[in-house]
């Protein structure tokens, strides 16, 4: 058998999560206590982790690098939650929240995982609103839905354009509760910098102290990896500055799996790029695409007009816009997912539509004409005016909008100096989420015993693609109602296994090799700083393993980013001491990492000989540009075992994904 | 709005850290694009450091989006810098002009001591939520389905005005007394205003208030500085919101 056991429960589809957890083994109120659980990173998955299973009774140690667990980047959600309510009578349903997060991730998720995701998904909005989460509401008082891509219902929950925020504070208030009741120990400014093995079992974590720098070792019976994704390998992404991959990682270099890296969401719509000091982008909401609407000028005339700055977009006619999504996808128009968005962005762009006086011309207009006007005339009504001035519809669709997306707008306006209530929004793809993760079994076990990987860590439930309103869904499916229930199942055999000591060579080696690497890159004395080779790895993932990928461009990615590497252990900078709060020196780490899973990405996408949702090869497309599997081939998840900081040495494991409920067919959005 | 290079001199508070004296160091920056943000800006300032062998500044700074509240400074006297309604990441080099002086500090306050440069500590926010800034409710699958009490859609909207607070600190450093009223209050008034909070609403705010003050957090005195430096417009009525509860919660019967 592989090394890699799914462990998917027999039986039919809506049945398996159920049967499952009737037949797990439980741990005893009275045991939990001599439990020690570990859980790194508090977003939405670790916070709904560390606060679940303190509730229930575990000793938990909960980490994060931030000077809070609240600020964690689960706060800069916009958009909105899926759950499968049907509150809005539109034909929702478990199996359909199922079956379309199935063809979104373009069938390259287990469907096992994604069904107990949707069942779940109803459980969370519940939670969330008994915890006094404000959910956006409608004028009678019940919960508003509204639309995201890649479906035609509406079952996104949303709080304005920050629902990230409020689901966070949500699961935090959660995770206080438990602080102040003891039960979580919460460790924050620390940055998990090694996990520790004894015999062959996650046992604890080592730990930087980001104020004192002291390193520390940490003991459990599980440790939970809760850290978010690995968007910021490209530099400039949505990813807050702080975000990196190393707990990730260092789990990866002491035997798990990682899986999938090379599928990476690029987001349709974000402000784009200004110059060469930015440090990151900003995403403008897939919710502003339930009301406003894509184009560039049909006629390349006048894009550069436009970007020479002679033309301004409300002049342009409406004959002379294209309206590409609405033209090339007429079922789901400017709500197909947000692959297939990026990517028709990026063919009008390179075909010379591109709108953004920037270096490549990258932009296309986010329009709110329309619906000002829409929505304006609806309230118009709906105040007994039946025959409203085009000026007070468009006086009360702005209104409307800014009701909806006002913090969105207002975001806009400060990053651009432009008003999106007057004039279109200019946006472009930019690196938004990772599907690729640690491989975890259905169970969200890593192939280390006792190491569980949840939320955007691990790489289980979007396949090739993750729909928009999703990540927030399994951030706390995993950690409210998932892990919770299979962590119990493996701590049931630790019931006997006592306190576990850090006393110990394991941990005495793990804190020394760590000891050793900040020891290492703070004596190095190079010429240039941490960010000189963050920016040149960022370049070349962006360039040669972005939206679009080819055998060439991959294959000297790989070689390029040997070399980064080498150049990077050799010749990085950083000033200051191990023993203070060094900024620097925090970076440097997470580059270091980040270094080293750009090369495996480029590895998995040129063994991905196919374009399957986020991961598009220019060699593999249909003759209208779309995405061709090879379903024969690839239908599989490639889960790499680290062999060596080269990650040309990693060797591929392969889990054949089976598909026994969904029937496996061409991706369509026409 | 085409992009301009601007030059400056920036007098920036350096620290070691909390056991230290620390003092106003002056830098000179040039070429800095008024598409920039303040942070940016920050980052450029510490490239240039970093290559002179010197020691960057420290700063926090995560999302630079305007809702981590992780980024704060004193931006020439003003928690987040001139504009209002803005976190320092979403402040922009474009408020600024050519030849400009301006003078970075950190957050000035007894309950927010200084880690090192421009970093400080703001666990007591954390501490004045883990006293009571919570529904008890445990995971379960079984809480009721969320339509099954419906919420005025005005006291829904109050609510989220008040949860959109990001726990910068920016009212407490804008304080002449140092005061974490309107931190507090916000969190107050998110659960008075909806009906889950109602069961726990005495506790909670004898709770809350009880560990702000231990805290070393100052009274409110109605200046209304923290509303108006607040990057989220949380408003005043919170505070007052806070009071009535507070007040009510004196008269009920004590347990």
């Amino acid at each position: 058998m592989s090394v890699l056991d799914s462990k998917i429960p027999t039986g039919p589809i809506a049945e398996k999560w159920t049967n499952h957890k009737n037949h797990m083994n439980l741990v005893a109120p009275n045991n939990r206590p001599k439990i020690d659980v570990i859980v790194v990173g508090t977003g939405l998955a670790g916070a709904s982790a560390a606060a679940s299973l303190g509730e229930m009774g575990y000793n938990v140690k909960a980490f994060c690098f931030q000077d809070s667990p609240r600020r964690a980047h689960s706060i800069a959600a916009q958009g909105g939650i899926n759950a499968a309510k049907n509150y809005q009578n539109d034909g929702d349903s478990v199996y359909r929240l199922f079956y379309d997060t199935i063809k979104g991730g373009d069938y390259r998720a287990r469907e096992a995982n994604v069904h107990r995701l949707a069942e779940v998904s109803g459980n969370i909005i519940d939670q969330c609103v008994a915890q006094g989460v404000p959910f956006a509401r409608e004028y009678g008082g019940l919960l508003d839905n509204r639309s995201f891509g890649g479906t035609q219902v509406q079952r996104t929950f949303y709080a304005a354009g920050q629902t990230g925020q409020q689901l966070l504070l949500g699961a935090y208030s959660a995770l206080s509760r438990q602080i102040g009741l003891g039960r979580v120990k919460m460790y924050h400014r620390h940055e998990m910098m090694d996990l520790v093995k004894i015999d062959g079992k996650a046992r604890g974590i080592i730990a930087r102290n980001l104020v004192t720098g002291e390193i520390e070792k940490h003991a459990a019976h599980a440790v939970v990896i809760a850290s978010g994704g690995y968007g910021n390998v490209y530099f400039l992404s949505t990813n807050a500055m702080g975000s990196n991959v190393s707990a990730a990682w260092k789990v990866h270099k002491r035997g798990a799996m990682f899986a999938n890296p090379c599928y990476v969401q690029i987001h349709p719509t974000c402000v784009p790029v200004h110059g060469t000091n930015q440090s990151k982008l900003t995403l403008m909401s897939e919710s502003l695409r339930n009301s406003g609407r894509i184009w560039v000028p049909k006629k390349k005339e006048d894009a550069e007009a436009i970007r020479a700055g002679q033309l301004k977009p409300t002049q342009i006619a409406e004959e002379d816009r294209d309206y590409y999504l609405e033209r090339r996808y007429p079922a789901f128009g400017n709500l197909v997912p947000r692959d297939v968005a990026s990517r028709a962005a990026k063919e009008r762009c390179d075909a010379g539509h591109g709108i953004e006086a920037n270096d490549t011309n990258e932009g296309v207009y986010l329009d709110f004409a329309t619906e000002i006007l829409s929505k304006g005339r609806q309230s118009a009504y709906a105040l007994g005016d039946h025959n409203p001035t085009e000026e007070k519809m468009r006086e009360l669709g702005k209104k409307w909008i800014e009701e909806k997306y006002g913090n969105l707008f207002q975001m806009y306006q400060k990053i651009t100096d432009e008003n999106p209530y007057e004039t279109p929004m200019k946006i472009y793809p930019a690196v938004h989420y990772t599907m690729g993760g640690v491989w975890v079994d259905y169970n969200l076990q890593s192939t280390i015993p006792g190491c569980f990987v949840t939320g955007e860590a691990n790489f289980s439930d979007h396949g090739a693609n993750r729909l928009g309103a999703s990540a927030l869904m399994q951030g706390l499916a995993d950690g409210y109602f998932v892990l919770p229930y299979t962590i119990s199942d493996y701590l049931s055999n630790e019931i006997r296994t006592g306190k576990i000591s850090t006393e110990s060579p394991e941990f005495d080696e793990a804190a020394e090799s760590v000891k050793a690497s900040i020891e290492k890159i703070l004596s190095n004395n190079g010429t240039h700083t941490v960010d000189h080779f963050h920016k040149r790895l960022g370049l070349i993932m962006w360039n040669k393993v972005g939206m679009g990928r080819n055998e060439k461009g991959l294959k000297e990615a790989i070689e390029e980013i040997g070399l980064l590497r080498e150049e990077f252990h050799n010749d990085v900078f950083v000033p200051g001491t191990a023993e203070e709060l060094n900024q620097e020196l925090e970076k440097a780490l997470r580059v270091a990492d980040l270094i080293e899973l750009g090369q495996l990405m480029a590895i998995d996408a040129l063994q991905r000989k196919e374009s399957c949702g986020g991961h598009f090869r220019d060699e593999y497309q249909d003759a209208e540009g779309e995405t061709l599997r090879d379903d024969e081939n690839f239908k599989f998840v490639a889960a790499w075992e680290y062999n060596g900081s080269d990650s040309t040495k990693s060797t591929l494991h392969k889990e054949d994904l089976k598909y026994e409920f969904i029937k496996i067919a061409a991706r369509n959005y026409k | 709005m085409a992009a301009k290079s601007i030059n400056i001199t920036l007098k920036i508070w350096r620290q070691k850290n909390a056991n230290t004296k620390g003092a106003l160091e002056t830098y000179s920056l040039n070429e800095v694009s008024t598409d920039s943000s303040f942070l940016e800006m920050l980052d450029q300032l510490n490239e240039q450091l970093i290559n002179e062998r010197k020691e960057p500044i420290a700063f926090d700074h995560d999302c630079r989006e305007g809702i981590c509240g992780m980024c704060s400074l004193y931006i020439n006297g003003r928690a987040h810098g001139p504009e209002t309604g803005t976190t320092t990441c979403q402040l922009h080099m474009r408020m600024f002009s050519d030849g400009d002086t301006i003078y970075v500090e950190p957050w000035r306050s007894r309950a927010f001591p200084i880690v090192k440069d421009l970093v400080v500590d703001r666990s007591a926010f954390d501490r004045i939520q883990q006293a009571g800034g919570f529904v008890s409710v445990n995971t379960s699958g079984n809480t009721m389905d969320a339509n099954s009490l419906p919420i005025p859609k005005d006291d829904a909207d109050k609510a989220f005005e008040a949860a959109a607070c990001i726990g910068c600190g920016a009212c407490v450093a804008s304080c002449k007394n140092g005061s974490a009223m309107l931190f507090v209050g916000a969190k107050v008034s998110q659960y008075a205003l909806l009906p889950q909070g109602k069961v726990e609403a005495r506790d909670r705010v004898l709770n809350m208030v009880r560990q702000m003050d231990e805290e070393g957090f100052g009274n409110c005195t109605n200046t209304g500085a923290c509303e108006v430096e607040c990057p989220k417009g949380i408003s005043l009525e919170n505070i007052a919101r806070m009071n009535r509860e507070f007040l009510k919660a004196g008269l009920s019967s004590e347990k």
